[in-house]
């Protein structure tokens, strides 16, 4: 597997090294307020990325709806205990990235709920440290960090299967090949007795259907009434990362009242 | 004794109905969210809920002025024949989608938690969406245009944080720009919708 792997991650580096350079095939600039002033996140390659995003809606259509479906018939507290174990494993990406981040408290917090919730709560199946006043905080990865150091997005762009992404995110999502995803070295890289790389995979693909099947509605809802999905998609993704690296949770802080005003003085 | 009972209650209810001419954006909300659940928990016909949900966004929302903000730079480039055949257009598209998304909910419970005045224009409600089997707790904020204190219009529904007015403004521009700038294109997608 491990050669594959490299395969894989020589051919993401060479997208990346390619994509960051940018291109002129359909560029579109997408204009943001950040709270330092302007900046611009590039669609690179836009109508390859349209390509591979119709593709990605075909497996969603084909596999992942219906496995989404599927998990969303067993009972509630199976599919709540599933989701709050993978949150809790999710722990050992966030709490680094708190530090890196200076978030030394919500690493504490972090910490001390991966401890409680994988022990107490047998392997975090049982959200006991919340009981405790240990409420859950965001989650974090190396994407997000780099976003704080100061990083730019570079280019958007779609992968097939794993979707939309920028060359930030996607250069953070290795560092977590590289060694800054404990769950992926004991699984992948250190073969050990108790777990193998199946685990890892596994506990990926749960993510992404448990992350499915709680938005069942909200996709079904988002892609009848878009005039252009994949417009759609990308401005959430956007959005959303924007939300997260700004560990902003109030949304007076996240919306520039810019646009607004300047329609009220036309 | 009784005159001065019967000034008093009447000092009063003079006092509420002034009040009641400066609509507060909570109550606004809170109106709207409860007049939208109980046509949504009705035993009607979908057509029938669809026209009752839509005299409510006529009603509340301000849909001249989220079209405009959709447009982006481009409000800027187009004349007044095609501002006019755009907002009729906006019009129709806003409440087909708008109506569209809320019907597939049989009793959403959202409960307004506080409220945040930007300034004398916008003023945003922070309300829930309660979780049910299916779906997590959504966080749903609500941008209020109180430019017209008497009469609050709802501007922008960020949801968890994401804009749906942006998103809209984003997908838009989107079609124009893929078209050469060509305004024409993004009224034949919203007339294609519309025949949908």
């Amino acid at each position: 597997m491990n050669k594959p792997i490299t395969v894989f991650i020589i051919l993401l580096f060479s997208l990346i090294s390619t994509v960051s350079h940018g291109g002129d095939d359909g560029n579109l600039k997408l204009k943001e307020n950040d709270k330092n002033g302007k900046y611009e996140v590039t669609d690179c390659f836009e109508k390859v990325n349209r390509g591979i995003f119709g593709f990605n809606q075909v497996l969603d259509k084909i596999i992942f709806k219906p496995l989404a479906k599927g998990y969303r018939m067993f009972p509630q507290p199976i599919r709540s205990g599933t989701s709050n174990a993978l949150s809790n494993l999710s722990n050992v990406v966030t709490i680094p990235n708190n530090i890196l981040q200076g978030q030394f408290k919500d690493a504490g917090v972090n910490s001390a709920r991966f401890l409680v919730n994988s022990t107490l709560g047998i392997v975090g199946i049982f959200d006991v440290a919340s009981y405790y006043g240990l409420n859950k905080r965001d989650k974090e990865d190396y994407g997000q960090t780099l976003g704080v150091w100061g990083a730019g997005e570079g280019c958007y762009f779609v992968l097939p299967v794993l979707g939309p992404t920028t060359v930030r995110d996607s250069i953070g999502s290795l560092v977590n090949i590289f060694g800054g995803d404990a769950w992926y070295n004991v699984t992948v890289v250190n073969d050990t007795k108790h777990f193998s790389e199946r685990d890892y995979y596994a506990s990926r693909l749960m993510s992404g259907i448990d992350f499915r099947a709680k938005n069942i509605e909200s996709f079904d809802n988002l892609e009848k009434n878009s005039v252009d999905l994949y417009a759609s998609v990308r401005s959430l993704y956007i959005q959303d990362r924007k939300r997260k690296i700004g560990n902003i949770d109030k949304t007076t802080e996240t919306l520039s009242d810019d646009d607004w005003e300047e329609l009220d003085s036309q | 004794m009784k005159l001065i009972k019967f000034f008093l209650f009447f000092f009063i209810v003079l006092n509420l109905s002034n009040q009641s001419f400066s609509k507060d954006p909570s109550a606004l909300i809170n109106e709207i969210v409860d007049e939208a659940a109980l046509i949504l928990s009705s035993e009607d016909p979908v057509e029938s809920k669809i026209i009752k949900l839509n005299a409510i966004a006529e009603r509340s929302v301000d849909i001249n002025g989220i079209g405009m903000y959709t447009l982006g730079k481009y409000r800027k480039s187009i004349d007044e024949e095609q501002k006019s055949k755009y907002q009729k257009l906006f019009r129709s598209y806003f409440l087909k989608s708008f109506s569209s998304r809320l019907v597939d909910y049989t009793n959403p419970r959202i409960n307004v938690v506080s409220q945040k005045k930007i300034n004398d224009k916008y003023t945003i409600v922070n309300s829930v969406l309660e979780a049910t089997s299916k779906r997590p707790q959504v966080k749903i904020d609500w941008r209020i245009y109180t430019k017209n204190p008497d009469r609050p219009l709802i501007r922008d529904l960020i949801v968890e944080g994401l804009s749906l007015a942006r998103t809209q403004k984003e997908e838009f521009n989107s079609i124009i720009q893929n078209n050469d700038g060509n305004i024409n294109a993004l009224f034949k997608t919203l007339e294609e919708f519309l025949i949908k």
